[in-house]
């Protein structure tokens, strides 16, 4: 890690006041705080948009029998010569379930981590006045809400079975194509076409701003480990958007313009398919929380008052990460009839990754040890993150078992595991990430102990919500299904009280939002002390509009 | 995609714009590659399934095995019909005994029931899929498009051995029936008076 030996930047600069008029300024934005702003903002409404989804899901699954997703339902209203049948309304669950994944994958997560947190800290960080493509930034948001549009309207359109497209966010053939016939799927694929450009023209941008604006003396060895973690992040993001964006096509062809890429009549295979979003979607995993390992290095080490333990094997443990994660993906798919041989090959890569994995762990471990911790909102975040991203890397290791998985494929005990990693593990870096920079991006500061109480009620719900869900899983409760037998009630019941508790903490995190604009406490430059050493802390909170005119001069640290 | 900014174009800032441009172009490139990686792979694949018999491809062949083992295997047929084709489609036998190695000859019957000529084609699949790769072909009806003519019945044949490797893989030795699965399809490249399905597929 570097220390900062930069200027006071905070006043000197007589253009720094100068701000644009509103409607030039958020929506022309080419100002990377602005546009990671704009980010941060729609991935909170997606949030709740998705959130919202997840409750139609727990509300349906808190007992047996169909409750919410009942026939004529005005979820899935569509009625054939004026009768509502229930076929429809079960549909209107799956459309559910795979509207739940893709927001809170590319509508929540990544533009939350990416576009907000990336936007926002990759400049600061490295010393740049911006990105390198201001204009091109701007339009990789606009890009996103168009696909955020596309994919609202296919929620209410005509899918075949009824409305929306319900064949989860892999989108298998056949039952994306031939299973499918209306527009919503067509809807569906084009929204992930913008989203994809969107994120491939921000990768691009990230890239050439971290290999080609970094300040003098900023080396890549005295990166800050978030920008490493976004420049991994964003190669993964140009290596494996194109292979997604080349298999939607030919979903797309396949059911618009008779080509046969998955279609069995006329030579394809659909398992192709398979082979090919995973080559995507398991990189995906990983966009997904790489962000969120760098956030939560610098959080560990702000608050344990000590430089990070390994930078060098943390920065590269991402690498290695991000390698590897090209490698695994078809063990997502071990009962499509792999040979032995090939399930082996996918059993041993796939551990292989717990090992870089591991040493983050106990690399933030040995960064916590012996520092002078002070738990704080974003402290407690980042340890909240580091216990469920174990347990859910543990269960993780489980299912790597192509023996294992064979049974546990498809159930809850999946959804359970993913929703450790992602649900709890890439949010809760989010929110730590949030917290740590809330003075930063919005120029108040938040009640602490609101704050707390934000992370613990989350903490609990969200435990009760996923942790019964293993229990399901194991007893045989497969995914993506309307009802469940009576024997799986007592768990289900459980995890949708825990949902219910998670409300409560999103409640909380709304009057954090809401007490902090009202009360307005003035920010500090650097609220968190000695152990905040990145660049961004050596400018006012929030910073000012144009910095870094004069590019701050880093210089090796002595440790 | 290149940066227009409203600063004065000083030396040093073409400089640095160029190099903008030239990582922005290498990436733009590795992304149309991977575009183009990822349709080649199609072909591909399916080139790869072919050559090994991945995913239960079975293969085809040019001669008989010249070993025959003392092993005997149970084969089962499965004959479909997809979508609107008017064909009727069984197999002659339900299953046959042989030793690996040994060639064997099979039979399904085929119907047209409709008062136009149709052109189809067969799919198949072995189960285990493991065993694809043994399941060799001398003759097929499935190499080929098939047309009946209106009300027609034929017979058609297929010549096939399992590879005496069937034995010794470690995915199928163990195994004592293989299923062969067919299925016809109306042929893509039917002629234009019966093409006159939709679209998409219902």
């Amino acid at each position: 890690m570097a220390q900062a030996a930069a200027h006071d930047h905070d006043h000197g600069h007589d253009d720094h006041g100068h701000t644009p008029g509103f409607f030039t300024r958020w929506f022309l934005s080419t100002n990377h705080k602005d546009i990671g702003t704009l980010y941060l903002i729609f991935a909170i409404m997606a949030g709740i948009v998705g959130g919202a989804l997840s409750g139609l899901i727990r509300w349906e699954l808190a007992e047996p029998g169909i409750q919410v997703f009942t026939e004529g339902s005005w979820l899935a209203q569509i009625k054939i010569a004026g009768v509502s049948l229930i076929e429809p309304s079960k549909h209107g669950y799956n459309v559910v379930v795979t509207a739940h994944a893709l927001i809170m994958i590319f509508f929540m997560v990544m533009p939350a981590m990416i576009g907000g947190f990336g936007n926002w800290f990759v400049p600061l960080m490295i010393g740049a006045p911006d990105m390198a493509f201001p204009r091109m930034n701007n339009i990789s948001f606009w890009l996103l809400v168009a696909a955020w549009v596309l994919l609202c309207c296919s929620l209410f359109v005509d899918g075949g079975p009824g409305k929306g497209f319900g064949g989860g966010w892999t989108a298998y053939p056949p039952l994306s194509t031939s299973g499918h016939t209306g527009p919503a799927m067509d809807l569906a694929i084009l929204s992930l076409h913008l989203a994809g450009a969107s994120s491939i023209l921000g990768s691009i941008n990230f890239i050439t701003t971290i290999f080609n604006m970094r300040a003098p003396g900023m080396t890549l060895h005295r990166m800050p480990l978030f920008v490493w973690s976004v420049l991994v992040t964003v190669f993964l993001l140009l290596l494996s958007l194109p292979v997604l964006a080349g298999a939607i096509t030919m979903l797309l062809t396949d059911r618009n313009f008779n080509t046969h890429f998955f279609d069995a009549a006329g030579g394809g295979d659909p398992v192709m398919y398979q082979h090919l979003f995973w080559f995507f979607g398991h990189p995906e995993v990983y966009i997904l929380i790489l962000p969120g390992f760098g956030i939560i290095s610098h959080i560990v080490s702000t608050f344990s008052r000590k430089p990070v333990f390994g930078y060098l094997a943390m920065a590269y443990a991402m690498v290695a990460i991000g390698f590897i994660g090209f490698v695994v993906w078809a063990h997502h798919m071990y009962t499509v009839g792999m040979p032995i041989e090939l399930r082996a090959y996918f059993v041993a890569a796939t551990m292989v990754i717990a090992v870089p994995t591991g040493v983050k762990v106990f690399s933030w471990i040995a960064t916590m040890w012996g520092g002078s911790i002070s738990f704080k909102t974003p402290m407690l975040w980042a340890i909240g993150f580091i216990f469920l991203f174990t347990v859910g890397g543990v269960t993780g290791v489980v299912l790597a078992n192509a023996g294992i998985d064979y049974s546990l494929h498809d159930t809850y005990y999946v959804v359970a595991h993913f929703h450790y990693v992602l649900s709890l593990g890439a949010v809760f870096a989010i929110f730590a990430g949030f917290y740590y920079w809330y003075e930063k991006i919005w120029g108040v500061k938040y009640n602490e102990f609101l704050g707390a109480l934000h992370f613990w009620i989350t903490f609990v719900g969200v435990n009760l919500i996923f942790f019964p869900q293993h229990f399901l899983g194991l007893q045989g409760m497969p995914r993506r299904y309307v009802d469940f037998p009576d024997g799986f009630a007592y768990w289900n019941h459980v995890s949708s009280i825990g949902y219910a508790v998670t409300v409560a903490g999103v409640a909380v995190f709304m009057l954090v939002l809401i007490e902090s604009a009202i009360r307005r406490r003035k920010a500090e430059a650097n609220p968190w002390g000695e152990g905040a050493t990145t660049l961004e802390w050596t400018l006012s909170s929030p910073p000012p509009f144009h910095q870094f005119n004069e590019l701050p001069v880093v210089k090796p640290d002595v440790h | 995609m290149s940066q227009t900014g409203s600063e004065p174009a000083t030396p040093q800032g073409d400089a640095e714009r160029r190099r903008n441009v030239r990582v922005a172009t290498i990436c733009a490139l590795t992304f149309f590659g991977m575009i183009g990686a990822a349709f080649g792979s199609v072909p591909a694949y399916r080139a790869f399934c072919q050559l090994t018999g991945f995913d239960g491809t079975p293969r085809r062949a040019d001669t008989a095995s010249s070993q025959v083992l003392d092993r005997t295997l149970t084969v089962r047929f499965d004959a479909n019909v997809r979508g609107d084709l008017p064909w009727r489609f069984t197999a002659e036998q339900t299953s046959q005994d042989l030793k690996v190695g040994e060639t064997k000859i099979a039979f399904f019957k085929v119907t047209n029931n409709s008062d136009k000529p149709v052109t189809a084609r067969a799919v198949f699949n072995v189960v285990p899929s493991q065993a694809g790769r043994y399941f060799q072909k001398l003759q097929c009806f499935c190499f080929e498009d098939q047309t009946l003519q209106p009300g027609v019945t034929v017979d058609m044949p297929v010549l096939y051995y399992i590879d005496p490797e069937f034995a010794q893989d470690v995915n199928t030795r163990g195994k004592s029936e293989v299923t062969l699965s067919y299925t016809f399809f109306r042929s893509t490249e039917a002629a234009p008076e019966e093409a006159e399905r939709p679209h998409t597929k219902g």
